[in-house]
């Protein structure tokens, strides 16, 4: 089935995401940039369903908007000062951040304008119907050992974050 | 109209990393620093989600391992700024610039 208003969704997701992404890195507020980034988070999971990956969009969903930024609102409420509300936002070497940003910035216009012909453009494959039973096939054959090496990576995460965030141990 | 192709994809997501980019090098409170390194993370899954409607369905896997990446980055990024916050009583970057204190 042939998706409808394909153009008029693409700009509109991804000007929200990009929108909200200009929100996070300009709020004074860490709680108002948390809640921007989740909103672009949302709409980026809306992109991917446009790309035809409803696996990763809902991982998106659930992992990132469910579970990564409720960690960063509780770490939030927990070092919250109001002495942030006061002070500058901006640390002492912004002019020369967004001078090395830009450049960053130029360099990809310059690749995609001169290197358009290097990115082929159809989609030569055909929709697949069952993508998360194909995820998982290649998850646990072909990616066996990288997805144990992601297991134990979060075991240390885990270890790493309490034995920091604790007291005493 | 313009059909929406890879490139446009790829346009989204290099603005996306751009906007992290100049988050991290210039906010001074490291909750919106870490926040900026998700923002560029998410630009990489989006290039990663993007190629896999060309090359196959590698693409989603590798961005699947991005986001566990990203989960065990956030958990252990703010597990510090709790620890650096109950010794120094401040989050912000221009003043977190001792090993040891």
């Amino acid at each position: 089935m042939q998706p409808v208003a394909t153009t008029f969704f693409f700009y509109f997701l991804s000007g929200l995401t990009l929108v909200s992404g200009i929100l996070v890195i300009t709020r004074k507020n860490p709680v108002h940039s948390a809640l921007a980034l989740i909103l672009g988070l949302l709409s980026q999971a809306g992109l991917y369903l446009m790309l035809y990956a409803p696996f990763v969009a809902g991982v998106q969903i659930i992992l990132y908007a469910g579970g990564i930024m409720v960690l960063f609102l509780f770490v939030i409420m927990l070092v919250n000062i109001e002495r942030v509300e006061k002070e500058r936002e901006f640390n002492k070497q912004w002019l020369v951040g967004i001078l090395a940003a830009g450049a960053l910035g130029a360099l990809f216009v310059l690749i995609y304008t001169r290197g358009r012909e290097l990115f082929p453009n159809q989609t030569n494959l055909p929709l697949e119907t069952n993508n998360t039973q194909q995820i998982g096939v290649m998850l646990y054959g072909q990616y066996m050992f990288p997805f144990e090496i992601a297991s134990l990576l979060l075991l240390v995460a885990i270890i790493g974050a309490v034995v920091m965030a604790k007291r005493r141990i | 109209m313009v059909p929406i192709t890879t490139l446009h994809y790829l346009v989204v997501a290099a603005a996306l990393f751009v906007l992290g980019v100049v988050g991290v090098l210039t906010r001074r409170n490291v909750v919106i620093v870490l926040m900026s390194i998700e923002l560029i993370l998410n630009a990489v899954n989006l290039n990663l989600v993007a190629f896999s409607r060309i090359w196959g369905l590698h693409g989603q896997v590798f961005a699947i391992f991005v986001i566990t990446d990203a989960a065990a980055e956030a958990a252990v990024g703010l597990g510090i700024l709790i620890a650096f916050f109950r010794n120094k009583e401040t989050i912000n970057v221009d003043e977190i610039d001792l090993m040891k204190w």
